[in-house]
């Protein structure tokens, strides 16, 4: 029986904007709203969505560098808004992150063995040489030279400074890691090194992720669950697998009749949806994705729909079903 | 090679090289590469960061930084030499015979000047058209790259548009001097998966009622698969693999090839993905013999010392590899 480790119930987060114009009403961006997700332990849940679709704030809402203005984030069964000061310090410690762009998320003017000691130094009280230990472990771990520690980030490539984020967050024997896109950035071949990764980490040491990314290919590779998003709702969310063969909402069988053939007679269904995704500031009416669905009806225009349990581990929010 | 009619593009032997520090440190970062792109026909230049597929791109329009020279080869369009032409007969050919469409559309489009303004500038340079014709063509080609209400659209500035609005009307500059050359440097790279199959189609569409030659360049198998008819794999400045993209992806024969095929995730299973080892090689200091042998699996004591020659057999596929050695071996 898997153990829930993250639990995510409700979630909403607007943000409020200026109107447009000097006198309009300042309105409210619902950047995320009303989402509720599981994170179990040792499980990676992918989230898959177009750019503006709230991934990126789902995450730091996990991360509590975001107040929720909705909703509960239950970590080990505890509520983290209700937590005293002293244990956010500790859910920190055990939720951390990956950014995707590893020339931006590692300090040019720190040694890389400084890098990946900050947040133990921050958390725990180590000697120095415990302190070194603990570095040359986490290097090995992410198979990395340990002699390396000496240098700075710069005179990495792409996919060690990778591997070093990986390290840092792994540092305080975190429990969740929040991949925020971390492969979009490399080379294809870099690519796989950084998943396979991934996998063994989990493998060896049971941390959960929580994998947002827009390729399909690789969340449903690295995740057993994966949970679709559109406009700052969920609209699927159901096993990796089955999501592949069996994708039932409109929007996720147009994200994998986008998502590119891995050969060139690969027969596949291509919807091709029309437009844009539309403005959070100003979201349609009834279900959000009715102007781009092709199978919109008169009732998606009114009613938005909620998430329903099609099969077992199975939902889906659409009027179709 | 068959020597039929001078196909539309026809790369041969092309080296460009970067020299820094006084001429002391050469990146040899295209290291003879040729190939030929017919009208109508989508050839994919895939690759890694730095194995010279864009240094390829900016030297047939010949738009390189100061440092980089081109030391050897030809590029002939339509069986003319390019690199005989003088700049001003090189910037006739630019944006009217060869278009370029690059990764990043906010860098490519001027920010101060309006969307019609920049649709009109290749035909009104290029002394194409003036006054109401070509207001009608500047139209037609928003028209033709889907921008909804162009009358509309043509008077705004790229700031009020879309990442993927603003790349369809790069498409349509590109379109906009005739060119029979179109090259796509990452286009797609920018946009959203369900934004980069509408402009996928779109360029094939295009293509399709032009009739261009379009030069792909991409580290994306999948817009391979998608796009291409022909596709060449490089590496450090070479390329080790050509041929058509069924080849490719059936039947590949450079290990780089494979080792690429088999590190991307496929849909709907979770096979284990190889990883290649070992990092893409600086292009300053390479390794002797074939530049892949250090993480090629398959590498033999000759890879170490001895570079491949480009071989092409009766197919028309080339390698540059030594597994693949026939035994008649006819050199490229």
């Amino acid at each position: 029986m898997p153990e829930p480790l993250l639990e995510v119930r409700d979630l909403k987060k607007h943000f409020r904007v200026k109107g447009a114009r000097l006198w309009n009403a300042p309105g409210s961006v619902k950047a995320v709203d009303g989402i509720s997700f599981t994170v179990n332990r040792g499980e990676t849940l992918g989230l898959v969505g177009e750019s503006g679709c709230g991934k990126t704030t789902t995450s730091k809402l996990v991360l509590a560098a975001e107040r929720p203005t909705a909703g509960i984030i239950a970590f080990e069964g505890r509520d983290i808004a209700a937590l005293p000061d002293g244990q956010l310090r500790d859910y920190r410690r055990k939720v951390q992150v990956v950014f995707q762009d590893p020339f931006s998320s590692l300090s040019p003017r720190m040694r890389v063995g400084e890098i990946i000691a900050e947040p133990l130094q921050a958390h725990e009280t180590l000697s120095r040489q415990e302190l070194q230990s603990r570095v040359s472990e986490l290097f090995e771990l992410v198979g990395l030279r340990p002699d390396m520690a000496r240098l700075f980030p710069h005179e990495f490539s792409g996919g060690q400074r990778q591997r070093l984020a990986i390290a840092r967050a792994l540092s305080t024997n975190a429990q969740l890691i929040v991949l925020d896109e971390p492969v979009s950035a490399l080379d294809v071949s870099i690519r796989a090194h950084i998943i396979v990764l991934l996998e063994n980490l989990q493998e060896r040491l049971g941390v959960s992720y929580l994998f947002i990314a827009h390729d399909l290919a690789a969340v449903s590779h690295l995740s057993q669950r994966t949970a679709v998003m559109y406009l700052g709702k969920l609209v699927e969310v159901a096993d990796s697998l089955e999501l592949c063969t069996k994708p039932l909402h409109p929007y996720t069988k147009a994200l994998f009749a986008a998502s590119l053939p891995s050969h060139p007679d690969e027969a596949r269904e291509e919807i091709v949806l029309s437009g844009e995704v539309p403005s959070a500031l100003n979201p349609p009416r009834g279900c959000h994705f009715h102007p781009r669905c092709p199978f919109a009806m008169p009732r998606c225009r009114e009613d938005e729909p909620a998430l329903k349990e099609i099969s077992p581990g199975h939902t889906v929010a659409c009027h179709l079903y | 090679m068959p020597v039929s009619t001078s196909p539309l593009l026809r790369v041969e032997g092309l080296k460009t090289h970067y020299f820094g520090f006084g001429g002391s440190r050469v990146v040899k970062a295209v290291d003879g590469v040729s190939f030929t792109v017919e009208a109508g026909e989508t050839f994919g230049l895939v690759g890694e960061s730095g194995c010279g597929k864009t240094t390829t791109c900016h030297s047939i329009v010949r738009l390189l930084s100061p440092s980089a020279k081109i030391v050897g080869g030809r590029i002939e369009l339509e069986g003319k030499n390019l690199l005989d032409l003088s700049a001003r007969e090189m910037r006739e050919v630019r944006g009217r015979r060869i278009a370029s469409i690059l990764q990043d559309p906010m860098a490519s489009l001027d920010p101060l000047f309006s969307i019609g303004n920049q649709v009109a500038e290749p035909a009104y340079y290029h002394g194409l058209l003036r006054g109401r014709p070509l207001h009608q063509r500047v139209r037609e080609l928003l028209a033709a790259v889907r921008i909804p209400s162009p009358e509309k659209r043509l008077k705004e500035f790229p700031h009020q548009m879309s990442g993927g609005m603003r790349q369809r009307i790069v498409g349509a500059i590109a379109q906009a001097g005739d060119p029979c050359l179109i090259i796509a440097d990452e286009p797609t790279t920018n946009l959203d998966v369900t934004i980069q199959l509408q402009y996928l189609n779109l360029l094939k569409e295009l293509q399709q009622a032009t009739n261009v030659g379009l030069i792909f360049v991409t580290h994306n198998l999948g817009i391979v698969a998608k796009m291409c008819d022909t596709v060449a794999v490089m590496y450090a400045g070479k390329i080790v693999e050509m041929q058509s993209v069924r080849g490719l992806f059936y039947e590949p024969r450079h290990p780089y090839t494979k080792a690429l095929l088999d590190s991307i995730p496929k849909l709907g299973t979770k096979e284990p993905l190889y990883a290649v080892p070992g990092q893409p090689p600086d292009l300053s200091a390479l390794p002797p013999g074939c530049s892949f042998h250090p993480r090629c699996a398959q590498a033999m004591e000759r890879c170490r010392t001895e570079e491949p020659p480009e071989v092409r057999d009766n197919s028309g596929r080339t390698t540059r590899c030594w597994l693949t050695q026939p035994q008649e071996a006819v050199h490229a």
